[in-house]
């Protein structure tokens, strides 16, 4: 039987925990996430590759979830925001936001997150140009960015969390 | 937004990859990094009936030194900006680390961005300023074309069909050699509204020996901008041939008004651009360690 071509098979690691499944190929990973797996942190905002609503990690790098098929992460590991607090306890970025206030309407906020651990990994003490660029690939239409600045030092500075999660 | 539905076929190897673009013919494409097709296809502007995926390849993302660099096609352009070999030619690390925005960069290929050639990416000025070779393999075999000879129009290159580029060489820079590639942006993830790639060669610390001067976005592929080379090349880099330079480099631009901004302003940017772009080709010539990237204005 020749492989049925209209159909993909893909396995992959979301946040810990291996899911196969069979997707057609047009499914874009963000689609994968919120409708395979009723994953919905991971939200869609502009669907245009933008504003960065929909960042994930994939192998520990953020990636527009809206802007890969689904398929582009097949035997790879995704992390969500579900993915970040560990034993009822917010990671130290999420603790930092929360903290400082750093949303307002939270539609974007979960892809902040991703893009901070993403840039602290890189950046443990990130200079304000360092996290200029590490956030250029998310848009907040709320807050202004003044108390998410404040957010991603104070995670920086490891100030009211664990940092050592 | 959902693309069209397609077939899915994922290439184990080029040759196979190309093989199987040979026989769906012209319904089908590649992907590689996919962060302007995506988009496209979700749009709908893009349309495919199959794609061959080129991500699971091994051995086409790498950076390797010997007498020059060679970039696998499918290097993302975040590994070039992270990469210490390639960050020896500054004006690559200046246009690697500055495209689109992290997510982008962690998934977009060089081999992708330049085999679209869209006037407005960012590659095409840089390599042509560096005088890369790009190699491809197609049905008909191995080819090796000059960047210049590459790209031949908006959107058009010298790939034939079910061709493909399989690395990037970009020559070692001679000694005391310098370049900067600037490019202006609204913010991240748009369009640049403008862009320069200059590499500069000195004689001593004032005089340069040889230029190369590229602007980017403001034509329908980038443009060679000799005159201004001709006032750089065997003669004095001084306050006043900078200015000739982005007199020449505004004469040349072919801007046109869109939401990016006036035809005007764009012409006003590209002569800035220019004069900071010389600037810091210079210094790094003279063994400056200057940083440039991308502005946002």
């Amino acid at each position: 039987m020749p492989e049925d071509i209209s159909r993909v098979r893909i396995s992959v690691k979301v946040n810990g925990k291996q899911y196969t499944r069979e997707v057609e190929p047009r499914m874009l990973l963000v689609q994968f996430i919120r409708e395979e797996l009723s994953l919905t942190g991971t939200h869609i905002g502009c669907d245009t590759s933008y504003c960065g609503a929909c960042t994930v990690l994939v192998n520990g790098k953020s990636v527009k979830s809206c802007t890969l098929f689904a398929f582009q992460a097949d035997g790879g590991e995704v992390l969500t925001v579900e993915g970040l607090a560990k034993d009822g306890q917010l990671h130290p970025v999420q603790q930092a936001f929360s903290d400082c206030h750093g949303f307002q309407c939270g539609y974007c906020t979960p892809g902040f997150l991703m893009s901070t651990v993403q840039l602290l990994e890189e950046h443990p003490h990130p200079t304000e140009w360092d996290i200029r660029k590490g956030i250029a690939g998310n848009t907040c239409r709320c807050t202004g960015y003044q108390n998410i600045f404040r957010a991603i030092r104070a995670a920086a500075a490891g100030e009211g969390a664990d940092i050592g999660h | 937004m959902y693309p069209r539905p397609f077939r899915y076929h994922r290439a184990k190897s080029y040759p196979e990859a190309i093989l199987l673009l040979s026989e769906l013919g012209e319904e089908a494409k590649f992907l590689a990094g996919g962060q302007s097709l995506i988009p496209l296809m979700k749009l709908r502007l893009s349309a495919p009936r199959h794609l061959v995926d080129l991500n699971f390849i091994p051995e086409t993302s790498y950076i390797h030194c010997n007498g020059e660099l060679r970039i696998g096609a499918m290097t993302r352009h975040a590994e070039i900006a992270a990469s210490v070999e390639a960050t020896r030619i500054p004006i690559l690390h200046d246009c690697s680390a500055g495209i689109a925005d992290p997510q982008v960069r962690h998934m977009g290929t060089i081999g992708g961005s330049i085999a679209e050639a869209d006037p407005t990416g960012d590659w095409a000025p840089v390599l042509l300023a560096t005088g890369a070779t790009v190699e491809t393999l197609g049905p008909a075999g191995e080819r090796s074309i000059d960047i210049g000879e590459f790209i031949l129009d908006a959107y058009t290159t010298a790939l034939q069909p079910a061709e493909l580029i399989t690395e990037v060489v970009v020559p070692l820079p001679a000694e005391r050699s310098g370049g900067a590639y600037i490019a202006l942006k609204r913010c991240a993830p748009v369009y640049a509204s403008a862009s320069i790639a200059v590499q500069l060669t000195l004689h001593d610390d004032h005089t340069c020996r040889d230029a190369c001067v590229y602007l980017g976005v403001l034509g329908l592929t980038a443009m060679r901008v000799t005159a201004a080379e001709e006032l750089l090349r065997n003669k004095p880099i001084t306050a006043d041939s900078i200015e000739k330079v982005c007199a020449a480099v505004k004469d040349i631009a072919e801007p046109t008004s869109d939401m990016r901004g006036s035809a005007e302003y764009k012409r006003q940017a590209a002569g800035a651009l220019a004069k900071l772009a010389v600037e810091t080709a210079a210094k790094r010539a003279r063994g400056e360690y200057v940083e440039a990237t991308h502005l946002y204005a």
